[in-house]
């Protein structure tokens, strides 16, 4: 098609393409430059807490009985225990919440996917998860201490740390798992109904096992999320220093209540016991959830529909 | 992806047209019985009542459930607002002072209730604004990065780099705050604080000479906290910018930066300023790193930025182990319930202006 211009065929009048002006130039470079500034400026703080986290925490960790004692032991000012409790309390109130919370939330999900499409109470459950999941963590604890503590007259123990946590991971699970279905193509179930699968059977041994992979990613991001909450703890626990698995009795140590605890009663100036025993509990429950993280991947990349 | 939901049906009959599904889908499930929408449509007479005779007993409790689900969790935001109230009531009736107005605290004695919220009120709005003054114009930044100037292969995990933000938890932030943050921070609080000590909101605040435990410390760090949740739905909204207005901008010559300024911002403005107010929301909500962080003073919050206080949410964070009494705990809950309706509000706005601009996808 085209054919190479020589000097001569050049036409006379000068190029219609004008040349970016200066300040148009300069506009364009600050931006450029202030965009990145505002990433570099966000990735900073991240870096800084992690390695601060990492620096501050290793002493302790590294040590094996940071992983399989407990504080009970030892006097607050006293070198030595682990977080075994903690740890403990934390992974059992996080999965007693996600066993409440993860089919309550994959039913509504599926409700508003398969069920609900566009009907009124499907408007009116979307509006209502986003707005649980701005509800404050605190405002969730208050409620379960109003409705378990005053009104039941329960004890304070796990369980209710459990079922607020439960509030706060609802809509998370609600939303990715709504997220994952959505994207199940519909020539699948049409498929399925075409044999004369039931609708149920069809969500449940179709729709279910394609999205699985991304809800279960979802999921554990979700769990990741509730167990570094320290508000719902404040409220509704109290700290023990000994491993405790009764949800329904007696004070139950958390490695995020213990962070505060520690931080309340104890020392925090740098070297000492008490601000050890804070770092250390925050790179443990960083390691926890960085591996909750990485299962998440796995467990999806496992679980995931093969391709031909 | 919508049209196509709604054209699916239960049993996915072929004789039915898709517009016959809509009343079904819409109106007897939510009030009357709900095997009445597994039914196959009056008019309709599907394939489905032919090949699968009456509603199967699995794809009725199927439905039971999920309905339930929904229902319980449209319940549960009405259940929280009514507990709330019906706990804060005595508190509030035995309360000898103003609720709103008063700045006094004191829960001790359940004889003499004086609790007001005023402090608190404006020691949140304070720590929210400061948040958000720094958080705004960063998140912006990092969502034009992410969708318009990152190289392609390293927006995602650029992206993810940011996620990982929210993934840390708040108490660590906080921690981070008071005891990293702070003291590395404290010569330019100083000097912001002596430079402009003339302007009311960077007076000498009620906790000098301290300067670690101020408002804007706490503001500092909650910004950090706000980006990974205002930049992912700023993100989110940008990349959906039509790419016909960026090509045609790029086909008029004009700058990568006035393609932004002239098709993405138009278009994205409206989700910025929806997830800016849900950033908002959490700020008002955030609990733990500004019971860390925020030293409370004897006297009130005067409007510095430099002073101490407590938020909503610190303070109940804080005194929580002194709940002993319901009606003591029930000025906590009061201030909770107002904490409940100021982030609902809030979140109510963000979520209408967002959702204009989900719409038309």
């Amino acid at each position: 098609m085209s054919i190479a211009l020589t000097d001569t065929d050049r036409p006379a009048t000068p190029p219609a393409f004008q040349h970016v002006s200066t300040k148009r130039k300069a506009k364009n470079g600050l931006a450029t430059v202030l965009v990145w500034l505002a990433f570099a400026v966000a990735v900073v703080p991240l870096v800084w807490v992690l390695y601060t986290v990492v620096v501050k925490g290793i002493k302790r960790v590294v040590y094996t009985n940071w992983w399989t004692e407990d504080f009970s032991l030892v006097l607050s000012d006293e070198v030595g225990g682990g977080v075994l409790h903690a740890i403990m309390g934390t992974l059992l109130q996080g999965l007693v919440c996600a066993v409440i919370a993860v089919p309550l939330g994959m039913l509504v999900a599926i409700y508003l996917v398969e069920y609900g499409s566009r009907s009124k109470l499907a408007k009116t459950t979307t509006f209502m998860v986003d707005i649980l999941s701005g509800v404050p963590s605190i405002v969730a604890a208050l409620f379960i201490y109003a409705l378990c503590i005053t009104t039941l007259g329960m004890p304070r123990n796990g369980i209710a740390v459990s079922l607020a946590l439960v509030l706060l991971m609802i809509p998370v699970v609600v939303r990715s798992s709504e997220e994952m279905l959505r994207i199940v193509p519909d020539d699948l179930r049409e498929a399925s109904y075409a044999l004369g699968v039931p609708k149920w059977k069809t969500i449940a041994k179709v729709v279910l096992p394609t999205a699985l992979s991304g809800i279960i990613s979802g999921i554990m991001m979700a769990l990741a999320r509730v167990m570094g909450e320290t508000a719902p703890l404040l409220v509704l626990v109290g700290y023990s220093s000994y491993v405790n698995l009764d949800m329904f009795k007696g004070e139950m140590g958390s490695l995020p209540l213990l962070m505060n605890t520690e931080r309340v009663t104890n020392t925090m100036a740098d070297g000492s016991v008490g601000a050890d025993r804070i770092w250390g509990a925050a790179l443990t429950l960083v390691i926890i959830i960085a591996l909750i993280n990485l299962a998440a991947t796995a467990i999806s990349r496992l679980v995931a529909p093969k391709k031909k | 992806m919508t049209e196509q939901r709604s054209q699916r049906t239960p049993a996915g009959s072929p004789g039915e047209r898709p517009s016959s599904r809509e009343p079904v889908a819409e109106g007897p499930i939510s009030e009357q019985t709900a095997d009445e929408a597994d039914r196959p449509e009056k008019g309709g007479g599907g394939l489905a009542s032919g090949a699968s005779g009456p509603v199967r007993p699995g794809d009725r409790i199927f439905r039971y459930l999920t309905t339930g689900a929904g229902v319980f969790v449209v319940a549960l935001i009405g259940l929280i607002g009514v507990f709330l109230v019906v706990q804060a009531i005595p508190a509030l009736n035995a309360n000898q002072v103003s609720f709103l107005f008063s700045r006094e605290w004191s829960t001790g004695d359940t004889g003499d209730l004086r609790f007001g919220i005023l402090d608190l009120l404006l020691v949140t709005v304070a720590t929210s604004l400061v948040a958000l003054v720094i958080a705004m114009p960063v998140s912006l930044g990092i969502a034009l990065f992410l969708t318009q100037y990152a190289p392609r292969s390293l927006a995602r995990p650029f992206a993810y780099v940011i996620d990982l933000l929210a993934a840390v938890p708040s108490i660590i932030f906080g921690l981070w705050g008071l005891l990293v943050l702070a003291p590395t921070m404290e010569p330019f609080s100083v000097w912001l604080n002596e430079t402009f000590s003339w302007i009311p909101i960077f007076a000498i605040g009620n906790i000098a000479p301290n300067i670690r435990g101020s408002i804007f410390t706490a503001g500092v760090v909650l910004a950090v906290m706000l980006l990974p949740i205002i930049t992912s739905l700023t993100r989110e909204v940008f990349e959906r910018t039509p790419t016909p207005q960026v090509e045609g901008a790029l086909a008029l010559g004009a700058t990568r930066w006035e393609v932004i300024r002239m098709t993405v911002l138009p278009f994205g403005k409206a989700g910025y300023v929806g997830a800016s107010m849900l950033g908002l929301g959490r700020a008002l909500g955030e609990t733990i790193a500004l019971t860390v962080i925020l030293l409370i003073p004897s006297g009130g919050f005067d409007g510095s930025i430099f002073d101490g206080g407590a938020t909503f949410a610190s303070k109940i964070a804080s005194d929580a182990s002194e709940f002993n009494d319901p009606t003591s705990a029930g000025a906590y809950i009061a201030a909770g319930l107002v904490l409940f309706v100021l982030t609902f509000v809030v979140n109510f706005f963000a979520r209408a202006v967002i959702g204009d601009k989900k719409g038309d996808r």
